[in-house]
C-alpha cells in the first residue's frame, strides 16, 4: 500500500537465535525510555514499542514505508549494542501489517512461548507497552493493537485451556493436590526422604498455602537442615510411620530398596485419619510405596511415572488448545485489520474532498467574476448550490470505499480511487 | 395464565438443562449466561405459575401431586441458586436442573385439578409436613447431584486418566463438604417433614401407626440412608465416595418413592 504508514515488527526469539546472541540485544529497562525516544525521532517512524524479554527481543513500530523501516529498526538494533548487521542477519525474523498483528497476538497469547501458555510473558507486553506509553513513543494504532492484544491474551486464556495445566512434575502434583483437596492452606505435607525433586514439590506446595511441613531423613542432620529451610520440622525416620496420619500429603524419596509404605500400614493411618483423603506422592526410585496402597478408600496414590504422564498428557492438551487458540487469533487479526484499513481510507477520502472542494471553489469563482448584477445573496446561494453538487457526487464514493475499504481487496479501491482521481501526484 | 407460565418454565428449564451440559462440556461464557438466564427464566414463571394457581385454589401448592411436583420442582431450583452463588459450583446445574425439568415433565401428566383442603387445624399439619418433606427433598438432590460429581471426580483421581471433567470439576474436598452441609440441611428437615406427616395422619383420626405401609416403607428406607449418611460421617468419620453413593441411593429412593406415590 502506497497511502497510510504501515506497521512492521523486527526481531529475535528463543526459536530462531541462541541466548549468546539474544542477551547481548537486550534493551535493559533502565535505558529503555531512551532507547524508544531515539527511535520515535527519527522521521520514518511514526510510533514504537520494545518488548525485550529473556527469550526474545521485539520492536513493534508503526513506519512510512515498510522496507525502509525494517532496515532502520534492524541497524537500530545493531548499532544499539555495537554488533555489526553482517553476524546478525540471519537471526533476524520481520513481519509486516498482517503478520505483524498475528504474531504480536500469539505471543501476547503465549502460543510463541518456549513453555506454552506459561502466564509470565503477558505481564512482560503489557510492561513494554506501559513504558512506551509513557515515553510517548505510541500513537493510536499501536494502542489500539496492544489493548487488543492484551484482550485476544485474555479471550484465549478464558476460551481455551492452554495454560490450564500444569507442564512441570511439581506443577501437576500441586494440581492434584488442589483437585484432592481444594485449599492447600490447612493441609500439612510430610517428606520422606530428602531428595531434590521432592524439596521443589514441597516448596511449591508451600508457595501454594501449604503451611505445616514434617520431614523424615534415614539421616536426622539431612531431615532437620531441610526442615529449616522448608520451615517445618523435623521427624526421627522409624518415627514417621507413627505420624504419618497426621500428613494430608506424602512425598516420599528415599533411597530404600524395598517398600518402606505397605498397603496395611496406610490401612491404619487412615484409620486413624477418620477416612479424611491422603495423597501420596512416590517420587523415588526405586519406589517406596506399595502400589496396593492405592486401592484403599480415600488414598490417592501416584508415582513419578504416573505423574509424567499427566505432564506427557497435559502437554498435548495445551497444543491442542493452541490450535484453539490460533482460530481465536485468526479471527482477531481480520477484526483488527478491517479497523486498520478504515485508517487508511480517512486520508484518502479527506484528500478527494478537499481536491473537489478546490476545483468548485476556482471554477465558481471565476465565473462569478463576470456576473456582477448578482447580488451578494445569490453569490452564497450559487456557492451552496455548487458544494451541494458535489457532496451528492461523492456521497457514494465516500461511502463505498469506507465499506471496501474494510474488505481484504479493500487496497486495491484505495489503489484505484487514488489514480483516478491524481491524489499521489 | 398458570398453564402458559407452566410452559414457558417448563422450556427454560429444558434449555438450561441443555445450557449446563454444554457449559460443563466446553466453558463458552454466552452458553453459561444462557444456562443462568433461562434457568431465572424458568424460576420466574414458575413462582407466578404456582401464585396464580395458589389464588385460584386459595390454598398453597402441597394438596395433589401436581402441586407437589411443581413445588419440589420449585424449591429445587431455588435451593439450586443458593448453592450456586455460595459455592461458585456452576456445574452443578448440568445435574440439577435435568432432574428439575424431569419433576415438571412428570407433573405434565398429573391432573391438573385442585385439591380437597381439608380443615384448618389438620390443614396447618399437612401445610408444615409437605413444606419441610419438600424442602428437604430439594436439599436431597443438591447432595445427589454432588454425589455424581464426586464419584466422576474420584474416578478419574484414582484411576490416573485425567479427562476434561478433571479440569473442570471442583475438588474432591469441596463436594464431599457440599455433600455433607446439604445433608445436614435436609435431614433434619426430612425428619421434622416426617413427625408433622404422623401428627397429621393422627389428627386425621387415622391414628399414629396407621400408616399405608407400602407408600411409608420406602421412605423409611429413604430416611435411614440419609440418617447413615449424617450420623456416620460424625460418629465414624463416613466421606467420600461412601457418603457420595448414599446421597445418590438415597435421592433415588426419594424419586422411587413419588412415583410410587402419584401412580
Amino acid at each position: 500500500m502506497t497511502s497510510g504508514p504501515n506497521l512492521v515488527l523486527v526481531g529475535v526469539n528463543h526459536k530462531t537465535t541462541p541466548v549468546e546472541i539474544r542477551e547481548k540485544l537486550a534493551f535493559s529497562q533502565a535505558k529503555l525510555e531512551a532507547s524508544l525516544e531515539e527511535l520515535v525521532s527519527s522521521p520514518e517512524i511514526i510510533e514504537n514499542i520494545i518488548l525485550s524479554t529473556c527469550n526474545r527481543v521485539e520492536i513493534y513500530a508503526r513506519v512510512e514505508n515498510t522496507d525502509r523501516g525494517i532496515q532502520l529498526l534492524q541497524d537500530f538494533i545493531c548499532d544499539y549494542h555495537g554488533i555489526s548487521r553482517g553476524n546478525l542477519d540471519q537471526y533476524f525474523y520481520s513481519f509486516c501489517d498482517n503478520q505483524a498483528v498475528e504474531h504480536l497476538f500469539r505471543v501476547s497469547s503465549s502460543l510463541d512461548s518456549m513453555v506454552l501458555g506459561e502466564a509470565q510473558i503477558l505481564g512482560q507486553v503489557k510492561d513494554a507497552y506501559s513504558t512506551a506509553r509513557s515515553s510517548s513513543s505510541t500513537g493510536m494504532v499501536l494502542n489500539q493493537l496492544f489493548e487488543k492484544a492484551f484482550n485476544v491474551a485474555k479471550k484465549v486464556r478464558e476460551e481455551t485451556g492452554i495454560s490450564e495445566r500444569g507442564v512441570s512434575i511439581s506443577s501437576a502434583a500441586v494440581e492434584l493436590a488442589k483437585k484432592i483437596f481444594e485449599d492447600l492452606e490447612n493441609h500439612s505435607v510430610m517428606l520422606v526422604g530428602t531428595g531434590e525433586m521432592a524439596e521443589l514439590a514441597a516448596k511449591h506446595l508451600i508457595s501454594y498455602g501449604v503451611k505445616t511441613v514434617y520431614v523424615a531423613s534415614r539421616t536426622y542432620e539431612r531431615a532437620a537442615a531441610l526442615a529449616q529451610t522448608l520451615n517445618g520440622c523435623a521427624l526421627d525416620f522409624e518415627s514417621f510411620k507413627e505420624e504419618m496420619h497426621k500428613a494430608d500429603i506424602i512425598i516420599t524419596s528415599t533411597a530404600a530398596p524395598t517398600f518402606i509404605i505397605q498397603k496395611e500400614m496406610m490401612e491404619k493411618a487412615i484409620q486413624r485419619r477418620k477416612n479424611k483423603p491422603i495423597f501420596l506422592i512416590d517420587i523415588a526410585v526405586p519406589r517406596d510405596i506399595a502400589p496396593e496402597v492405592n486401592e484403599l478408600e480415600n488414598v490417592y496414590l501416584y508415582d513419578i511415572d504416573d505423574l509424567q504422564n499427566v505432564v506427557n498428557a497435559n502437554m498435548e492438551e495445551r497444543q491442542k488448545e493452541a490450535e484453539n487458540a490460533m482460530d481465536i487469533i485468526k479471527h482477531e487479526v481480520t477484526k483488527f485489520n478491517n479497523w486498520f484499513s478504515t485508517l487508511d481510507a480517512v486520508p484518502t477520502i479527506v484528500e478527494m474532498r478537499n481536491q473537489a472542494e478546490d476545483m468548485r471553489k476556482i471554477e465558481v469563482e471565476k465565473n462569478l467574476k463576470n456576473m456582477d448584477h448578482l447580488s451578494s445573496d445569490d453569490k452564497d446561494s450559487i456557492h451552496l448550490l455548487t458544494q451541494s453538487i458535489v457532496n451528492k457526487i461523492l456521497h457514494n464514493p465516500t461511502i463505498n470505499l469506507k465499506k471496501k475499504t474494510q474488505s481484504q481487496d479493500g487496497h486495491i479501491y484505495l489503489k484505484a480511487i487514488r489514480h483516478l482521481f491524481h491524489l499521489d501526484d | 395464565m398458570d398453564k402458559i407460565s407452566f410452559n414457558i418454565a417448563l422450556f427454560s428449564y429444558l434449555l438450561a438443562s441443555f445450557a449446563y451440559f454444554v457449559y460443563l462440556v466446553y466453558r463458552r461464557p454466552l452458553v453459561s449466561t444462557l444456562a443462568s438466564g433461562s434457568v431465572g427464566l424458568g424460576l420466574l414463571s414458575q413462582t407466578i405459575s404456582i401464585g396464580i394457581r395458589s389464588s385460584l385454589t386459595g390454598h398453597g401448592p402441597y394438596t395433589t401431586s401436581y402441586e407437589i411436583a411443581m413445588f419440589l420442582a420449585w424449591f429445587m431450583v431455588v435451593i439450586y441458586f443458593l448453592t450456586e452463588w455460595k459455592y461458585k459450583i456452576k456445574d452443578l446445574g448440568a445435574f440439577v436442573i435435568p432432574l428439575v425439568f424431569l419433576v415438571m415433565l412428570v407433573s405434565v401428566f398429573l391432573s391438573k385439578e385442585a385439591g380437597l383442603v381439608p380443615e384448618s387445624e389438620v390443614r396447618f399439619w399437612l401445610t408444615l409436613h409437605r413444606t419441610l418433606s419438600i424442602i428437604g427433598f430439594a436439599a436431597f438432590s443438591i447432595a445427589f447431584a454432588a454425589g455424581i460429581m464426586y464419584l466422576i471426580q474420584e474416578h478419574q483421581v484414582k484411576t490416573k486418566k485425567l479427562g476434561i471433567m478433571y479440569f473442570r470439576m471442583p475438588s474432591l474436598e469441596v463436594l464431599d463438604d457440599l455433600n455433607f452441609k446439604v445433608i445436614t440441611i435436609g435431614f433434619p428437615l426430612f425428619t421434622l417433614g416426617f413427625m408433622t406427616g404422623s401428627i397429621w395422619n393422627t389428627k386425621m383420626d387415622q391414628g399414629f401407626f396407621a400408616w399405608d405401609l407400602a407408600r411409608t416403607m420406602p421412605l423409611v428406607m429413604v430416611w435411614l440412608v440419609y440418617g447413615l449418611v449424617f450420623f456416620g460421617r460424625m460418629a465414624t468419620g463416613l466421606r467420600g465416595k461412601k457418603a457420595a453413593q448414599g446421597a445418590i441411593l438415597g435421592f433415588v429412593a426419594i424419586i422411587g418413592t413419588f412415583f410410587l406415590h402419584i401412580l
